[in-house]
């Protein structure tokens, strides 16, 4: 059967998608676990980063790259994406959502202003580098179709290669911060209970803060990722977002394993269902969220989610 | 000069006044109990002493220096250490990780502190790696004063030690804090609980709608017939 035979090159693409679902997951997951809030808006956080890290990339790749040449191109492609990213997050915090924090506004006003941002930033973005958005990322430099990797039939592409070992160093760098640094401790003790974190001296403010910079961050790096990959436009957050959100929720919203987990399974879900005989890939996404919705009925808090309650 | 003054302080929700000019000192090395019904305004004064909430009127002094409106994380650093009401160990950090959470303050925790809060409450101690929510309601109230703890407290503001444990460990809790106020920490504890209060506090204030009706001495209190009729009376009833 040829599903069959193709099923380990199905795997490697789902896993592809599925970090960068996971690392646009996992910005969600931080927020929500801060705030108790969805931020609509961190689907442009991603956007933001694509573009940002395109206009530097742009400008190192032509000519000739060794490997190392080329090494440091992507590099500098995944820092700028996460500066940008982490610098559109924290501005949309002090702006979108701190001001309403301070006078005690309803959830429902943050639900609100988090779209108006969101469809801002698709229009200032469309506006200010739609002249770029019809460019692909430069490609010669890195030759990313070039296969890495044959194993029993299964090609591994460099960018899948660059995708995976990218979003995995990310995925490991960001739990070192959390469970290993007093930032990482003071954002855990803020989702688990803000009140009694300021007692302890930590500064919620700050933290949520803090929190925006490390989600837009990872949001950055997948956006370099995904542009490189697939292309960017200044709306190409929605469909990424939506599924990230997705899959953040699939996992357990607030839960950092949860994410993870989420987007990955997504990803693989994605790439291995559609392609049986008797479904067909344009049901991809209609395939992602029945997935979703069946985790859901049966594990309404998700995959790693617990019931979010204080023990007596 | 008192270690904490707090002058007619008034605190509102929104309109209703929930303390109307609350005033009471507490001298250092002293162990002072506010007492009061259920709504009397214990809580609210004591978290607006640890900077939980802004008084609208009157100040609040530590060490001579106005604090009132000061928010809690700045506060920490004077060394006031708050145990809120409900005892809020944090549900999902072990129990090593509740209490460095108390020495957040500092760069790092001071081993030996650590060391007299595992002396004190040897419990925490065969637990270091459980977490804070697993725990039982007397060993959540040995965490949270033991967490407070770490921050080096000049003042220890304690809310309801007692609140929903068995008489054995309410005793037991009593006299640990006894023993924190000899190590020098002085204690502003908020009680429902009268005779344990009053049997270990120097003084007493007792509030009532947001007033302050009734102070003394422990034992004068211990003594005042308005006291056993209103405290002492409802709990010989239970």
């Amino acid at each position: 059967m040829n599903w069959l035979q193709n099923l380990p090159d199905y795997l490697v693409l789902g896993l592809t998608r599925g970090s960068m679902y996971a690392l646009v997951a996992l910005g969600y997951t931080l927020v929500y676990g801060v705030l108790q809030l969805i931020n609509f808006a961190h689907s442009e956080v991603f956007m933001a980063g694509a573009f940002g890290s395109y206009l530097v990339v742009s400008q190192l790749a032509p000519g000739e790259h060794g490997f190392l040449g080329a090494s440091m191109i992507v590099l500098a492609g995944l820092l700028t994406g996460a500066i940008v990213s982490a610098l559109i997050a924290w501005t949309l915090e002090l702006v979108a959502y701190k001001p309403l924090r301070q006078r005690g506004a309803p959830k429902l006003a943050f639900l609100i202003s988090a779209i108006g941002m969101s469809f801002f930033l698709v229009q200032l973005f469309g506006k200010l580098f739609n002249r770029f958005s019809g460019n692909p990322f430069p490609e010669n430099y890195l030759d990313k179709n070039a296969p890495v990797l044959e194993l029993g039939g299964v090609t591994v592409t460099r960018i899948q290669v660059i995708i995976i070992v990218a979003a995995l160093l990310t995925m490991i760098l960001l739990d070192r911060i959390v469970n290993g640094t007093k930032l990482g401790r003071s954002i855990r003790a803020v989702a688990e209970d803000a009140p009694t974190a300021a007692l302890m001296g930590i500064n919620i403010d700050r933290t949520i803060s803090r929190t925006f910079l490390i989600g837009g961050a990872l949001a950055g790096v997948a956006g370099f990722l995904f542009g490189q990959a697939f292309g960017f436009g200044n709306t190409m957050g929605f469909d990424q977002g939506v599924k990230a959100f997705a899959a953040a929720v699939l996992g357990g919203i607030g839960n950092l394993r949860g994410a993870m987990m989420g987007g990955l399974l997504l990803g693989i879900v994605e790439a291995i269902v559609p392609p049986l005989p008797f479904i067909g890939i344009e049901w991809t996404d209609v395939v992602a969220f029945v997935v979703l919705v069946a985790i859901l009925v049966f594990r309404p808090t998700g995959l790693l989610g617990e019931k979010l309650g204080r023990a007596a | 000069m008192s270690l904490l003054e707090v002058d007619d302080i008034e605190v509102r929700y929104g309109a209703i006044r929930a303390l109307k000019g609350v005033s009471f000192h507490v001298e250092e090395g002293e162990v002072v109990a506010l007492l009061g019904a259920n709504g009397a305004g214990k809580t609210t004064t004591q978290k607006t002493v640890s900077g939980m909430m802004r008084p609208s009127l009157g100040e609040i002094r530590f060490d001579g220096e106005r604090i009132d409106g000061v928010p809690a994380h700045t506060l920490i650093h004077k060394g006031i250490c708050h145990v809120p009401e409900g005892r809020r160990v944090f549900p999902r950090m072990s129990v090593l990780e509740n209490l460095e959470m108390g020495a957040f303050r500092f760069k790092t925790h001071d081993e030996a502190v650590l060391d007299r809060v595992f002396e004190l409450f040897p419990r925490l101690k065969e637990r270091v790696k459980q977490l804070g929510g697993t725990l039982s309601g007397g060993e959540q109230q040995m965490l949270a004063i033991g967490r407070a703890l770490m921050g080096k407290p000049r003042l220890l503001l304690l809310d309801e030690p007692s609140m929903g444990l068995a008489p054995l460990v309410v005793q037991q809790i009593f006299e640990i804090i006894r023993e924190i106020n000899d190590d020098g920490v002085t204690v502003l504890v908020v009680e429902q609980n009268a005779t344990q209060a009053l049997g270990l506090a120097d003084r007493g204030y007792v509030l009532e709608t947001g007033e302050v009706v009734l102070s003394g001495t422990g034992a004068e209190l211990l003594a005042d017939d308005r006291i056993r009729a209103a405290y002492l009376g409802e709990e010989i009833a239970h």
